[in-house]
């Protein structure tokens, strides 16, 4: 029976993954960011999943204005990593995993959530900005990762409280399939910022830092935050933080579980126009 | 009966939801072609020929002539399509951030290395913070206006 074992949170800002492709990780701006990641590392390596279940969002990439699906789940084989402008990062090929994913879909449609399967799709930043960050610059990706993609583009995007069950029928589903496999959730994007008007450049410690909090400790709670004080608080952009919520939602104390050992916690600022936020917590 | 939009009122903000999606569909999508590099040749070779093969208003093709993201986003832009544009120019994200509040690109960044924009004053519109419509063009712009 497949188990979801962990779940990891991070920031996905594309200024970090041209740091890391250009050489610049050791420069003074950066080097605290992946100092935050050394332990991660470390981690992802003693803590090999199987198979990581990447909740992320799409940057007018992979959709533009044609088609806007809330929740996107890739069943695909492969994902090539996109042209976003400045060409395409130099990164390697990530690995679907079809076989889960499609098992996910069904599950998860019977669960009421009306999932777009999605069976051709380009990975922008908000994929493998992530990935870089917790496996460095390997050869091949430690492991098949299973994209997920939420709309926080377009208002109104989900909500605080869809998004943390679903990610309880994530963990339903996960628990369902028949393989040994141990699976990572991993909630991206984040933490306060935005990147548009006179109000650009807007980062709030304090509520990250509450956020984070809570993520651990009630993350139910959490879960009503209503979209307005996202915007208000951290930011239009730092809407994308309820994406953090679909993982958390997977773990095991919110079906009745024991709570999750927290393994890591970083926090920085900045990050080009963001805040970093990071976390790692394990199922016991 | 009207939407609920509780957003309307985040001074410096404008959120992207379906009414200005609508407004901005070919302007995002013009953006979107130069996701494909003959494309930001082709555009980089006669912008205005290139504006006027796609169905946008004329002022949304002068605020992209004019390189106004405040402008475009009033229109019905989406920053993350716009970022299209900036990446044809060369830009980085920061400096099409920065370049929305009228601060230099120095300015933003010191800005961002010392911890950001604060919240405070910048919630609601009426409130007294650098975000608010009466300090704008913010940093030295902004200083050079008022004195004159």
């Amino acid at each position: 029976m497949a188990k979801i074992t962990a779940s990891v949170y991070t920031s996905h800002v594309p200024a970090i993954g041209a740091a890391l492709d250009l050489g610049k990780s050791s420069e003074p701006y950066w080097q605290p960011v992946f100092k935050g990641y050394e332990f991660s590392k470390q981690w992802m390596k003693d803590n090999k999943p199987d198979v990581v279940f990447l909740v992320y969002n799409d940057h007018a990439t992979a959709f533009s204005l044609e088609m806007i699906p809330t929740f996107a789940i890739g069943t695909a084989a492969q994902f090539t990593p996109a042209d976003e402008g400045w060409g395409p990062r130099p990164v390697p090929t990530v690995i679907g995993h079809p076989e889960l994913a499609a098992h996910i879909a069904q599950s998860v449609i019977q669960d009421d959530f009306d999932l777009t399967i999605v069976n051709k799709m380009d990975v922008d930043h908000g994929l493998t900005v992530p990935l870089s960050l917790m496996c460095g610059q390997p050869e091949a990706w430690p492991c098949p990762v299973i994209p997920f993609a939420v709309n926080v583009v377009q208002y109104p995007v989900p909500s605080g409280r869809r998004c943390f069950n679903l990610g309880q029928a994530i963990r339903k589903a996960v628990e369902s399939f028949d393989q040994d496999l141990k699976v990572h959730i991993w909630g991206t994007g984040g933490m306060s910022h935005q990147l548009q008007g006179p109000r650009a450049g807007l980062i709030n410690r304090e509520f990250d830092n509450a956020f984070l909090d809570r993520l651990i400790a009630d993350p139910a709670d959490l879960s009503a935050v209503p979209h307005i004080d996202y915007v208000r608080e951290a930011g239009s952009e730092g809407i994308e933080l309820v994406m953090w919520l679909i993982a958390r939602g997977a773990m095991a104390d919110v079906n009745g579980g024991p709570a999750p050992t927290v393994k890591h916690r970083f926090y920085h600022v900045p990050a080009s126009n963001t805040a970093v936020g990071h976390l790692i917590l394990e199922n016991t | 009966m009207a939407l609920h939009k509780p957003y309307t009122d985040v001074p410096g903000t404008t959120i992207f939801d379906a009414e200005q999606s609508r407004r901005g569909y070919h302007l995002n999508q013009f953006c979107m072609s130069l996701m494909k590099a003959e494309n930001r040749a082709r555009f980089k070779a006669g912008e205005r020929a290139y504006l006027d093969e796609w169905a946008m208003t004329e002022e949304q093709k002068q605020a992209v002539l004019a390189r106004d993201l405040n402008w475009c986003i009033r229109l019905g832009g989406n920053i993350y399509f716009l970022a299209k544009i900036g990446a044809t120019d060369g830009k980085s994200f920061q400096q099409m951030a920065g370049s929305m509040t009228g601060m230099s690109e120095e300015e933003y960044r010191d800005m961002m290395i010392s911890g950001g924009r604060s919240a405070d004053g910048n919630r609601y519109v009426g409130e007294d913070g650098n975000a608010q419509a009466q300090h704008q063009p913010q940093g030295k712009a902004g200083h050079k206006k008022a004195s004159a």
